[in-house]
């Protein structure tokens, strides 16, 4: 069987003890949450880390606060799971919920926190591979080669931002709380990535994520799809966050996201502009549409062709904006209905 | 069936748990993996990285001297003899000596004090590859005859090329009303069995060797072990464990096999190894690809008068069962419906990728896909309703067919009527709204292959029944229960005939040494063979016992009946017995009650060369409706619902046979939609359960399962195959209800969502409304074996089965 | 790589044994316990297949630290039934030919056991989700779902 590489574990009680851990051990050491990302990575020898710095043993990270009227606060230990069903959640930020319980399957729910999802490493079928694998091949930019074997030509690693909740977090205008040696932080979290496959994080690797900052519901409106062979164990290979703050009828502010189209969620700012100030009217969804796909820039290195994922795109964001418009999913069914 | 009426049944036809059904939902059931022995090491095989490579040199110093290596083998450290599971293929070696034919080749095996050890010496391993160009399809392999992956075959890369003509089909096609050509692909998928292949070998100090093994074939491994290591077969013994699912993946004799048992002789010790699920996908023996060409002329009212079919199969680096499937990918179109001329020619070609073979359904779903889509197609043309065409053109019972297959019985009009009716076929077909759709397809399937893999006169299967004072019975057999159920089969049919509970019975299976041979749990043969060999046994048995109760009561044998662990007069329950008491009588007379019962298939082969692929004892036929949703705009398919119709002779347990008919429909459905082996720059693409897709429980729908009973006289008790058949026409019905819902064919599977986009795409742009494969290989076939065609001959009568023997007591 | 002492709370016993901390549930239960009721079909999180319990959730003990999970009480299939009694979804599965090849049966039973306790009465799409991270190949799920149903019904006391 596929095992584990030897390394040492320290389990942190508080995030003091998880920063003192992490300063002590240098530069080998990794955080660990739930683990459902990190070890298949281990086992595949993705990564080699000394130190472990367990971080699961943390109580004050684990648990959801607030209300939709003051905003939110989920400790980034959080499981999937209990994000998934937290009902003044799901009531305030429905696509959150949803995008926390495609997670992978019910079993990696129990394990796997939002913090942890958020921090997902990218993903590549050129690197998410055994090491006899990866060897078989030459390995990548990302671990042990120096090319990246998706676009050869290219000086950076086009790993897949995989993350369903991130993309969900960033259109609805979170914070990220990070904990580091010198003190904390909030960024946002449309601050806490950056466009590469090996550095996809914006975090230093001293800090801790600790909290997810959700701001106050009212007149939030937000949907989350997510495109993948199969309804479970599958990671996103296109997702599409949809927030809209409404007033009456009229959007006055939209933020769209694409997940795993990139190395980081990516945002479509230029379609979403189209919406301000507007009705969700069938047409200006389809514009919005075209224009969001428009940023959608998929690589050969997930499930399913990359010009499908392209094409797909256009689509999820008319389905998430028709949801929200209260239309039927597809502009076809309104045919056939009248 | 003397004695047992098949209108009294008390056992067979019943929903009973399985035997072992305690034992698996408690967790004590023991797979290969579960089992460790004191001493034991851990053996890792190392594989090769290369596609295609000559060895130039390994170096095993660096591994030798880790701590904690036991021992380290090369292909030098073994006899230097090819093996195959076919007489006709034998071109593989354990650890490869000289060339690797694929990412994957096992070169050398270490067996260390546990396997992390083990594997950091097989990274410690030096081996020197001289890198050649890899053939990663048919058409590299065809069109660069000069790099060879064998020296053998039909030609450069050719492992196989055969042509096989049956009557005259071009005169056929010449009075044909309509003639009709077309292309499909099938591509390549896995077995996938949850359990990964595992083998435990323990060479004792004594020269004899054990080995454990999750293998679906204990007697040929046995056999081949028997060939390539320096052991008497008589000192060798293998020992199925209970598979945790085969599929066809666990047939060929395997290099972690032959490695654990080597290693186990150099260590001294018990080693065991267990490959990873990565190493499982090397493994294969999976699902040909296969590229499909079919002509086939037909009157107007769709009676086929001719057909003409052409495969070429991507075999990969090894032969495995390759030649037999070849063979299968033409042999039984002709069994399901009226094909008076038929003319087959296939090829499989070496590439440098895993080795396929038998996966559920053998070199039969591919063309049967190709075939019942290609018929839907000509019932369009035509304007006939798919349903009731297929209907009219049905084989005939008890005749042959035009490649000298013998057909028995035939339930598919049943078949047929029962999911028409059950669908609503015909409120639906062609009027569902845009983007639904409903597609029907037909299949049959063997029970059994003829013929044993390698030629002989001994029985295909055996069973030996020990009567014990208890009362209890112990069955003993060859075969290993993959999770079909074959070990309840055994009991159920054994305590039918001795009128005794299947509790009482112990099914004691699949070790060489205690067991007699049965060839293997393939071809969906056990049910069928198995089955008649313990019904012979157990008349043997019930003979001896009610000549012995007959004695004790003064009455004819022919007066007394075993029932409900009794054995007396039928109609006066004070004269009887219990059977404990039968056996201790009959044991008095005759001594240790131990007899065996045997089976071997009725010598039908066509007399032509390729005749021994293809006959069966009886086939089994399915129909199967499939209702699903296309999404027009993501191309994504919803199957809501399977209406599934098989012939199974007689259901002798229907939830077991249920069960077969449900997985087959559901490891149908992943053909059809999503599970594809592919390659990329020398290397499977994904061998992870993550990236080959496999349905989940929200992608398999409801499956309504009618089972259809024929009585067929070659089964135990009636009994055909159920664990095959019944995948092969979901994969067209499938296909051909896209097409209901879309108007667009799909002639290749999986049938992808972005294959659905482009086919819509070309469909608004009012270009053939198609997609599938454009062009074939160039290839010529050779010139045809021309054979008069046997079709509509009736079938020869029911053969009296060898080794009958004496009709009471020991043969 | 030293061993570090555990007591792991297991199936209602506390067994103290000695373990490497990069030793996953899945080994330690089957390699240092003996439990192999627990089977593997991955080893990646990927199949569902070595699910057991902890504090009555279904989780994959391949990706599971047993040095996280002292105090916490695991459940394996080895401590499904009671004392010389099956548990309802045991008796189901075995009745209703849940189990073909049995491999992915453990994980099931035990995914299924905690959607019970949690929802006694699923619908058949509720026991689908539940059920979404467990593989089978053998048996098209449908014996399966049946079982949940059937166990669920009976523990209901409905049968």
């Amino acid at each position: 069987m596929l095992r584990l590489p030897p390394f040492t574990y320290r389990g942190a009680r508080t995030v003091g003890d998880a920063l003192t851990y992490l300063g002590d051990a240098g530069p080998d050491t990794m955080l660990v949450a739930g683990g459902t990302d990190l070890y298949p990575n281990l086992k595949r020898r993705q990564f080699e880390p000394k130190v472990l710095v367990g971080l699961s043993g943390i109580r004050e990270l684990d648990g959801v606060r607030g209300s939709a009227d003051a905003g939110f606060v989920i400790g980034a230990l959080t499981t999937l799971r209990r994000v998934a069903e937290h009902p003044g959640l799901r009531a305030a930020f429905p696509a959150l919920g949803t995008a926390a319980g495609l997670v992978s399957s019910p079993q990696l729910r129990n394990m796997g926190t939002i913090g942890g999802n958020v921090c997902v490493d990218t993903r590549c079928n050129y690197y998410n591979q055994t090491q006899q694998w990866r060897k078989a091949i030459g390995f990548c930019l990302k671990k042990d080669g120096d090319i990246c074997l998706v676009a050869p030509g290219s000086p950076r690693c086009w790993a897949v931002s995989s993350s369903d909740t991130a993309p969900v977090l960033w259109s609805l205008g979170a914070t990220a709380r990070l904990c580091g040696p010198e003190g904390e932080r909030l960024v946002p979290v449309a601050a806490l990535f950056q466009d590469d496959g090996i550095a996809y994080l914006a975090k230093r690797p001293d800090e801790i994520l600790t909290e997810l900052r959700l701001p106050p519901a009212a007149g939030t409106r937000c949907a989350y799809l997510k495109l993948r062979r199969r309804g479970s164990f599958d990671f996103p290979v296109l997702g599409v966050a949809v927030a809209l703050q409404m007033e009456g009828g009229v959007v006055r502010a939209a933020t769209i996201v694409l997940g795993a189209v990139a190395s980081q969620p990516r945002e479509a700012p230029a379609a979403a502009a189209l919406l301000a100030g507007q009705r969700l009217t069938p047409e200006l969804i389809a514009a919005v549409a075209v224009a969001a796909a428009r940023p959608s820039k998929p690589l050969d290195n997930t499930d399913f062709t990359h010009p499908y994922r392209k094409q797909m795109t256009r689509i999820f964001v008319a389905r998430a904006l028709r949801r929200l418009a209260g239309l039927p999913e597809s502009p076809r069914d309104e045919e056939e209905v009248a | 069936m003397r004695g047992v009426g098949k209108e009294r049944f008390t056992v067979v036809g019943q929903p009973l748990p399985k035997i072992d059904a305690w034992a698996k939902v408690t967790g004590e059931t023991r797979f290969a993996d579960d089992l460790s022995l004191p001493r034991m090491a851990y053996g890792k095989l190392l594989r090769s990285p290369h596609p295609h490579a000559l060895i130039r040199r390994v170096d095993t110093g660096r591994a030798r001297a880790l701590p904690g290596v036991y021992g380290v083998l090369t292909g030098l450290d073994l006899p230097r003899v090819k093996f195959g599971i076919l007489p006709v293929s034998q071109d593989e070696e354990a650890l490869c000596t000289e060339k690797v034919r694929m990412v994957g080749d096992a070169v050398a095996a270490v067996a260390a004090v546990d396997e992390e050890t083990a594997e950091r010496a097989t990274e410690l391993i030096d081996v020197e590859y001289e890198v050649l160009p890899p053939l990663m399809s048919i058409e590299d392999a065809l069109g660069r005859p000069e790099v060879r992956i064998h020296e053998y075959g039909d030609g450069p890369n050719v492992h196989k090329a055969v042509s096989l003509e049956f009557g005259d089909v071009e005169s056929a096609f010449a009075r044909a009303d309509l003639v009709r050509e077309d292309v499909f692909y099938f591509e390549g998928n896995t077995h996938l069995p949850m359990e990964q292949h595992s083998a435990l070998a323990l060479w004792g100090p004594d020269g004899k060797l054990t080995l454990w093994s999750s293998t679906q074939t204990p007697h040929y491994v046995h056999r081949l072990l028997g060939q390539i290591l320096d052991v008497p077969p008589a000192h060798i013994r293998v020992i199925a464990t209970p598979n945790g699912g085969g599929f066809g993946g666990k047939l060929d004799p395997f290099a972690h096999e032959i490695a654990a048992c080597k290693l186990s002789q150099v260590t001294g010790r018990p080693v065991k190894i267990t490959l990873t699920r990565e190493e499982v996908f090397y493994v294969h023996r999976g699902r040909h690809p296969v590229l499909m060409w079919v002509r086939t002329g037909v009157t107007r009212q769709g009676e086929i008068l001719g057909m003409h079919f052409r495969t070429w199969l991507d075999g990969g680096a090894y032969g495995s069962y390759g030649v037999a499937s070849t063979f299968y990918t033409g042999a039984l179109q002709t069994v399901t419906y009226r094909v008076p001329a038929y003319k087959f020619e296939g090829a499989r070609i070496f590439t440098n990728k895993p080795p396929c073979g038998p996966k559920r359904g053998h070199g039969t779903p591919q063309p049967r896909f190709a075939l019942e889509c290609h018929l839907d197609k000509i019932a369009g043309e035509l304007g006939l309703d798919p349903a009731d065409m297929r209907r009219r053109i049905l084989a005939e019972p008890f005749t042959k067919t035009a490649n000298h297959l013998t057909v028995t019985t035939i339930g598919l009009g049943e078949c047929i009527d029962r999911v028409v009716l059950a669908s609503g076929w015909r409120d639906k077909v062609g009027q569902l709204p845009p983007g639904r759709g409903i597609g029907i397809a037909c299949s049959s399937y063997l029970t059994g292959a003829g013929s044993a893999i390698y030629w002989n006169d001994m029985p295909h299967s055996g069973v030996v029944l020990r009567a014990d004072r208890s009362g209890g019975v112990a069955v003993l057999c060859g075969a290993i229960d993959v999770g079909q159920g074959s070990d309840s089969i055994l009991a159920y049919l054994v305590a039918e005939v001795l009128g005794i509970d299947p509790k009482d019975i112990r099914v004691h299976a699949a070790d060489t040494d205690l067991t007699p041979v049965d060839l293997g749990s393939y071809s969906s043969r056990v049910t069928l063979m198995c089955g008649n060999a313990a019904i012979q046994a157990a008349e043997r048995l019930r003979g001896l016992l009610l000549g012995a109760v007959a004695a004790k009561l003064g009455v004819a044998a022919e007066a007394l009946a075993a029932r409900g662990r009794r054995i007396g007069l039928a109609d006066d329950p004070d004269r009887s017995v219990s059977f404990a008491e039968a056996v201790v009588l009959a044991e008095s007379i005759h001594g240790v009650l131990a007899v065996p019962g045997s089976y071997a298939p009725p010598k039908r082969a066509g007399k032509y060369k390729g005749g021994g692929v293809g006959p069966s004892p009886c086939y089994s036929y399915t129909a199967c409706v499939v209702e699903l949703e296309v999404d027009r705009e993501t191309g994504g398919v919803r199957i809501d619902d399977v209406w599934i119709a098989h012939d199974v002779g007689r259901a002798l347990n229907p939830l077991l046979v249920e069960g077969q008919v449900e997985g087959s429909v559901y490891m149908g459905i992943g053909e059809a939609l999503m599970e594809e082996q592919v390659f990329r720059k020398g290397l499977h693409k994904a061998p992870s359960l993550l990236e080959y897709k496999s349905p989940t429980t929200l992608e398999t729908p409801e499956i309504h399962t009618i089972l259809v009973e024929t009585d067929d006289p070659e089964g135990p008790f009636g009994a055909k195959e159920a664990g095959q058949g019944p995948l092969l026409p979901v994969i067209p019905a499938i296909a051909n209800a896209v097409h209901d819902a879309i108007g667009v064919r799909i002639d290749e599977v999986p049938i992808t969502p972005d294959k659905i986009l482009t086919g819509l795409r070309r469909k608004r742009e009012g270009k053939p409304a198609r997609v599938g494969p454009e062009r074939l290989p160039r290839f010529t076939f050779p010139p045809p074996r021309i054979v008069e065609s046997a079709f509509g001959q009736p079938a020869d009568g029911v053969a009296p089965r060898p080794f009958q023997g004496g009709e009471e007591g020991r043969p | 790589m030293p061993k570090t002492l555990l007591r792991l709370s297991v199936n209602g016993e506390d067994h103290d044994l000695a373990a490497a901390p990069h030793k996953t549930l899945l080994e330690v239960l089957r390699e240092e316990m003996g439990l192999t009721g627990t089977k593997h079909g991955c080893e990646l999180g990927e199949c569902g297949t070595c699910t057991v319990l902890v504090d009555g959730r279904p989780v994959l003990s391949c990706l599971a630290l047993p040095i996280e999970l002292e105090g916490r009480a695991i459940t394996t299939v080895e401590g499904l039934a009671g004392a010389g009694r099956l548990h309802p979804l045991q008796q189901a599965f075995a009745e209703l030919g849940a189990a073909q090849c049995g491999y992915c049966t453990p994980g099931i039973l035990l995914t299924a056991r905690a959607l019970l306790a949690d929802n006694p009465r699923p619908t058949r799409q509720e026991i689908r989700e539940a059920l979404a991270g467990n593989l089978c190949r053998c048996t098209g799920y449908t014996k399966i779902l049946d079982a949940v149903e059937l166990a669920a019904l009976r523990s209901a006391g409905g049968a």
